[in-house]
Formats: structure tokens, C-alpha cells, sequence
């Protein structure tokens, strides 16, 4: 028998229902939901007098419109409130899980689902998220959908899916310092574009991959979707099992053993073929800056901001020269000399104690610049903030000047009250630099949460390999 | 779902490649309950100036698109977010078919689940179609699934490839869920199989999913 990959092993061991010539019906281990995605799932159900068919298997939470400020005020956005009563409801009447905005453990769902090990290796996991290819840091094949797909699990706990094309991203050899995850992965988005993925699962591979923590193989999957890729994955090894162990819905005991030597039949057979191979060199990567509309017009930070007409292709000139004037930016300008408004660290990508421990290690005894307006930390559970107010880092951030909130979405999204105002320039720890993303004519530039720190500490840019602070290396 | 059979309508071009989600739903409409009703904000920033005024600058504000039911569209589109809002406003506004070169994943699933035909031509044809929709007004095309062509009165005659199952479903106006719950037996017998040991402990420290303190439960 040929070697399958990690991918087709998952998939196959979830195979419900196949027939040549149709999708396949694969059936889904654990299904996430939020505030934002799910009303006009379950009134569909409702409509159509359907049930959810295995309650147990969906976990909900209150994410995307929460308040990071005092959660015990009232929700004044009567929108938001109509989402948390709508989701209170469904759960209610369903017996879905739900973390609500009050529970200790409630967070950023692709944080808590990883942190409570309802998201474990070999699993096919869902959620009406594009960045549910986060969970796929765990070696389970993870992936968003849209709402009428959240219909669709709720009432038959499967997905008709079409198979992924494999893509092995390997990257040798070892990072350098002051490089990150999110480097890396913005990195892979910047050479291959962000169509580049299309159609396929990335498996992540390679010394520098197997050299990052649980919070950093998170980082890297997260972003998968930014290069077009629907899933990212990462084989399980001790790293995972030493991250799962001891979690509230992780098995326990002889229980966890058994799961571990299952879990150890995952990784990719060594004479397994994927589609399409990337290579990346580890040691050539440097800390990344977005300067453009997407994830993929990203550059170092030693840089300089591009000249549209250094792009050969005339779509990617069009797409660059639109994109400078949304950003204010004039091509040949150092990005260190990029002057910002607001720092946001947090989000599904960089809000995980890891993150804050790196940020906060940049920023100790030394204050953000009077520059900036706004310097704010949002961890990306509450879990993690309590981890993290335990180890004295809140204490750090504040020093510092920076404002320390409540676990949420946040100004990734801007659904509540944290944007940046027309025309402001943020660095952020987030996923997408889209126009409008963080509020309407609100300018995003991507970095690392040590590459954010840095710069609300001098207010503008600053390459962190200069800075003795500065981790990363193995 | 309705079906989508053929369709004849005005074809409005939306000449940027890697339109992502966010830009044709913006956040702060993610907060309704409904699938309907988003046609109003579709595309909102590039189309709204302050006050909600429409933007001349516009193309969908240009009098000589008004009506029109085909988007024409770049590269990636529908990249982002998997928010369905997305299908959800542009169907509502309108359009019943897309023609572009290559759209992001979950767009494009999306858009099959809710009555919508994303097409998938080549860039050629694509900057064929762009050329006869600026120098004709009011272009219309035909978008027929059953034969898999994009056809004008002028004689273009582009055909296409489209999943035969999703356009099996688009062309019934199938329920997706009604067709999954048939096999019921089977998802039972995978469950029977694979589930009897679930790997999952409900935590007694997670018992209590709301830690909403007392006084605070009562405003």
C-alpha cells in the first residue's frame, strides 16, 4: 500500500458515505461555534423542524462582539446583544456547550479550543470561522465553513466535502532570532500569494517547524487561509502530547496512553507523496511587515515599501499601486520609518500566553512613545490572561503604558468597540490587513507580537534583531 | 434553494483582483440574525460615502449598471473571510451568477449553497467580457448550467466546467441536508463504530460555563 499523508489519513478514517463522481460525506468530530456565524444556522433548523443531532460535539462561545472593557456592564450594541441572547438561546434549547461572555474560560474560540483539549490530533474539526485552521497545529484536519455548512453539521454531524490537494511546506533548518511563527507563515503567504493555496491543505514539515511550541505551530496554521489554503496541519509529536495532557476534555490515565499510540499513527508515512512541495530556507527569514491591502504584500522589515512598477505582472503593479494609495504609503520608504497610531496585540493569531510572555519580555522598563494613541494587549482567552496576570505580565504591559483587557475578538475584527478611525495606522499581531478590516479606512500593518511591541515602545517600526530582547532562536 | 437553471441579465464589472469577503460584507453587519436584507450593504465602503450617500465613483453606482444580475469579477474572488453574509448580500442585491477567473474556497462553496452559479473562465475570456461590458451598455450574457455556456447576442459562446453533483443540486434547487439525512444508516453506523469512545471527558471545572456573578444576573 502507497503511504498516505497525514491529511489522508484523516480523511479516510472519517469517510461516512463515498461514491465515484460526488463529494464525499465525512463526518465531523468537533464543531465550534460564535456569536457571529450561527443564529441563521439554527433558525434554518427551526424552519425546517430539524434537530441538532449530536449536541455534545458542538462547543459555542461568545467571541467576535464582546466588550474587552467591564463585561459586567450592560451590552449597549443592541445588535450584540441580540447575537449573545441568540446564541444563549440555541444552546439553551439545543444543549450545545456554551462559554458565555462570563465564564472563566471563555476566549477567542481557536484559543479555547485548543486550551480546554476539546481540540485533539487526528480529529476533523469545524467552525464557521475562517481561522478554524488553527486547530490544525495539533495534527487534525480543521477547517472553516459557512453558515449553511453550520446547518449542515448541527443537523447531521457531516460535511459533503470534496477532497484537498496536499502541500507540503517544508521548512529547513533553523530560525534565526527575533523570527517567529508569524514570520514564518507571513513568509510562505508573501512568496506563494494569497490565491497561492487554493485547493489545497498545507502540511507543515521541517526542523524549524518541529522547533516550535504548541502557540507557535497555532500561529502558522492559523494564517494557512491567508495564502488561500482552507486547512493547515502539523504531524503530532511529544510537543503536542505534552501540550494536551492534563486539559478538562483531554482523556486521562491509561485512557491518554491509548489515545497517545493512536495519535502516533498519524504522521505522514515517510513514502507518502504530496502534490506540491514548497521548500523555505529557515535561516533566511527575517522579521516580517505587511505594507499593503493583503496578507501576501508583506516584505522584511530591513526593507524598503515597494515600487509598484517593480512588479513584472500588471495585475500585481494594479493590485500594489491601489494598495499604497489605501495605505498612504510612498514606495522606496524605509519601513522602519513608518510612523503608526495604535498597537493591538491579540487575535486567533498572536494572543496566546507565548505571545504575551515574548511581547511583554520587549517591553519591560520601557514605556510606548508618545506617539502612538492607543497601545492595547487583548489576550486571547481569559485563561490566558489569568496565566498571564499570574506571571506579572499585566503588570509589565500597564507600566508600559499599554491597556490591559478582556479576552476576545477584538480589533482583528473591530465588531465591538476597539477599531482604529479612518485614516489611523496600526501594527498588529492579527490575520488580515484588508481594507476597513479594523474599522472603516483603518491602515494595518501585520507583525509579530515582539515586532509590535517594538514598534509601540519607539512608534514607528524598528527591526527587533537589534534589540537584545529579542527571542526566537533555538 | 431556487434553482438555478439558465439566467439573462445585465452583466456589472467589478474590475479588482482578490475583492475579499470583508470588503463585500463589512464587519459591523455581522451582527444581524437574518440571511436576508444584505443586498443594502454589499460593498458598502467603496459604495457608501459618509451619510450613506452613493459613491459616483462607483462602478455598481454608475446609472448604466443599475439592474444588472451578473458580477464580473478578478482573480481570488471572494478571498477572506468565510462569512456567508457575503453570498448572502450578493444575491440579495441582485446578482444570480458570477463570472471570473477563480474565486477563494469558501466563497465559492458558499455560493452553491444558496442559489448562486460562481462560473470559472479564463483570464482571456474574462478580459474578453470586460471589453464588451465597457464599450456595450447595457450587456447582457446568458449563463446556462444545463449546457455550460456563457453566450451573448453577439455570438460569444464560452463554455465552462462546473462539479457535476453541485450543479446537479443548483440545477434542482436541492436541499443539502435533506440528501446527507438519507443516509442516515450510514452516519449511525460510523457513529456505532467510531464513537464509543468519544476521547472526551466533561470536566467538572468546566461544568459551570457561566461564572456571571449574582447581582450582575438580574439586569
Amino acid at each position: 500500500m502507497a503511504g498516505r499523508t497525514l491529511y489522508d489519513k484523516i480523511w479516510e478514517a472519517h469517510i461516512v458515505r463515498e461514491e465515484p463522481g460526488q463529494p464525499t460525506l465525512i463526518y465531523i468530530d468537533r464543531h465550534l461555534i460564535h456569536e457571529g456565524t450561527s443564529p441563521q444556522a439554527f433558525s434554518g433548523l427551526r424552519t425546517a423542524g430539524r434537530k441538532v443531532r449530536r449536541p455534545e460535539l458542538t462547543f459555542a462561545v461568545m467571541d467576535h462582539s464582546v466588550s474587552t472593557k467591564d463585561r459586567l456592564l450592560p451590552v449597549v450594541d443592541a445588535d450584540a446583544r441580540g447575537q449573545f441572547e441568540a446564541l444563549e438561546r440555541n444552546c439553551a434549547e439545543s444543549g450545545v456547550h456554551l462559554f458565555d461572555m462570563h465564564s472563566k474560560n471563555q476566549g477567542i474560540v481557536h484559543i479555547i479550543g485548543p486550551e480546554l483539549g476539546i481540540t485533539q490530533p487526528g480529529q476533523t474539526i469545524v467552525c464557521g470561522d475562517s481561522h478554524t485552521s488553527t486547530h490544525g497545529a495539533f495534527g487534525a484536519l480543521a477547517f472553516g465553513i459557512g453558515t449553511s455548512e453550520i446547518e449542515h453539521v448541527l443537523a447531521t454531524q457531516c460535511l459533503t466535502q470534496f477532497g484537498s490537494k496536499t502541500m507540503k511546506v517544508d521548512f529547513q533548518g533553523k530560525r534565526p532570532r527575533g523570527v517567529t511563527a508569524k514570520d514564518m507563515i507571513l513568509a510562505v503567504i508573501g512568496k506563494i500569494g494569497i490565491a497561492g493555496g487554493n485547493g489545497y491543505v498545507f502540511e507543515y514539515t521541517g526542523e524549524a517547524v518541529r522547533g516550535l511550541s504548541m502557540e507557535g505551530r497555532m500561529t502558522m496554521c492559523n494564517m494557512s487561509i491567508e495564502g488561500g489554503a482552507r486547512a493547515g496541519m502539523v504531524a503530532p509529536d511529544e510537543t503536542t502530547y505534552a501540550y494536551l495532557e492534563g486539559r478538562p476534555f483531554v482523556p486521562r490515565g491509561k485512557d491518554f496512553e491509548a489515545a497517545v499510540n493512536q495519535w502516533k499513527t498519524l504522521p505522514t508515512d515517510a513514502d507518502a507523496k504530496y502534490d506540491t512541495t514548497l521548500t523555505i530556507h529557515a535561516h533566511e527569514l527575517a522579521p516580517m511587515v505587511t505594507w499593503g491591502t493583503n496578507p501576501g504584500m508583506v516584505t522584511q522589515v530591513s526593507e524598503r515599501v515597494p515600487d509598484p512598477t517593480s512588479f513584472s505582472d500588471p495585475v500585481d503593479r494594479e493590485a500594489a499601486s491601489r494598495a499604497l494609495v489605501y495605505m498612504d504609503l510612498k514606495p522606496g520608504t524605509l519601513i522602519e520609518d513608518i510612523p503608526l497610531d495604535r498597537v493591538f496585540i491579540g487575535s486567533c493569531t498572536n494572543a496566546r500566553l507565548e505571545d504575551l510572555r515574548l511581547a511583554a519580555k520587549v517591553v519591560a522598563g520601557k514605556h510606548v512613545s508618545k506617539s502612538l494613541k492607543q497601545a492595547l494587549v487583548v489576550p486571547g482567552s481569559r485563561v490566558v490572561k489569568a496565566e498571564a496576570e499570574a506571571e506579572g505580565l499585566d503588570r509589565i504591559f500597564r507600566d508600559a503604558g499599554f491597556e490591559w483587557r478582556d479576552a476576545g475578538c477584538s480589533m482583528c475584527i473591530g465588531m465591538n468597540d476597539d477599531v482604529l478611525l479612518s485614516g489611523e495606522r496600526s501594527a498588529s499581531t492579527s490575520n488580515r490587513n484588508f481594507e476597513g478590516r479594523q474599522g472603516k479606512g483603518s491602515r494595518t500593518h501585520l507583525v509579530s507580537p515582539m515586532m509590535a511591541a517594538a514598534a509601540a515602545i519607539e512608534g514607528h517600526f524598528v527591526d527587533i534583531r537589534k534589540w537584545s530582547a529579542a527571542e526566537g532562536a533555538e | 434553494m431556487e434553482p438555478f437553471i439558465k439566467h439573462t441579465g445585465m452583466v456589472a464589472p467589478v474590475d479588482r483582483v482578490n475583492v475579499d469577503t470583508d470588503q463585500m460584507v463589512p464587519k459591523q453587519f455581522l451582527k444581524f440574525l437574518t440571511r436576508e436584507g444584505y443586498g443594502r450593504v454589499l460593498f458598502y465602503d467603496w459604495r457608501y460615502l459618509p451619510g450613506e450617500k452613493p459613491n459616483p465613483e462607483f462602478v455598481l453606482n454608475q446609472p448604466r449598471y443599475k439592474g444588472a444580475s451578473v458580477c464580473l469579477a478578478r482573480a481570488n474572488f471572494g478571498c477572506g473571510s468565510s462569512r456567508e453574509h457575503a453570498p448572502w448580500a450578493i444575491l440579495d442585491y441582485g446578482f444570480h451568477a458570477i463570472l471570473a477567473p477563480s474565486y477563494a474556497d469558501i466563497f465559492y462553496n458558499n455560493c452553491f449553497k444558496n442559489g448562486i452559479l460562481p462560473v470559472t473562465l479564463s483570464n482571456e475570456q474574462i478580459d474578453e467580457l470586460f471589453a464588451r461590458t465597457a464599450k456595450n451598455e447595457g450587456y447582457r450574457v446568458t449563463v446556462d448550467l444545463e449546457k455550460q455556456v456563457v453566450t451573448d447576442d453577439m455570438g460569444l459562446n464560452y463554455s465552462f466546467e462546473v462539479d457535476p453533483f453541485r450543479r446537479d443540486c443548483l440545477l434542482k434547487g436541492l436541499d443539502d441536508i435533506g440528501l446527507t439525512l438519507v443516509h442516515e444508516p450510514k452516519i449511525s453506523a460510523f457513529e456505532e463504530k467510531n464513537l464509543k469512545h468519544p476521547m472526551m471527558y466533561d470536566a467538572v471545572d468546566v461544568k459551570h460555563h457561566s461564572n456571571k456573578p449574582h447581582e450582575a444576573q438580574h439586569n
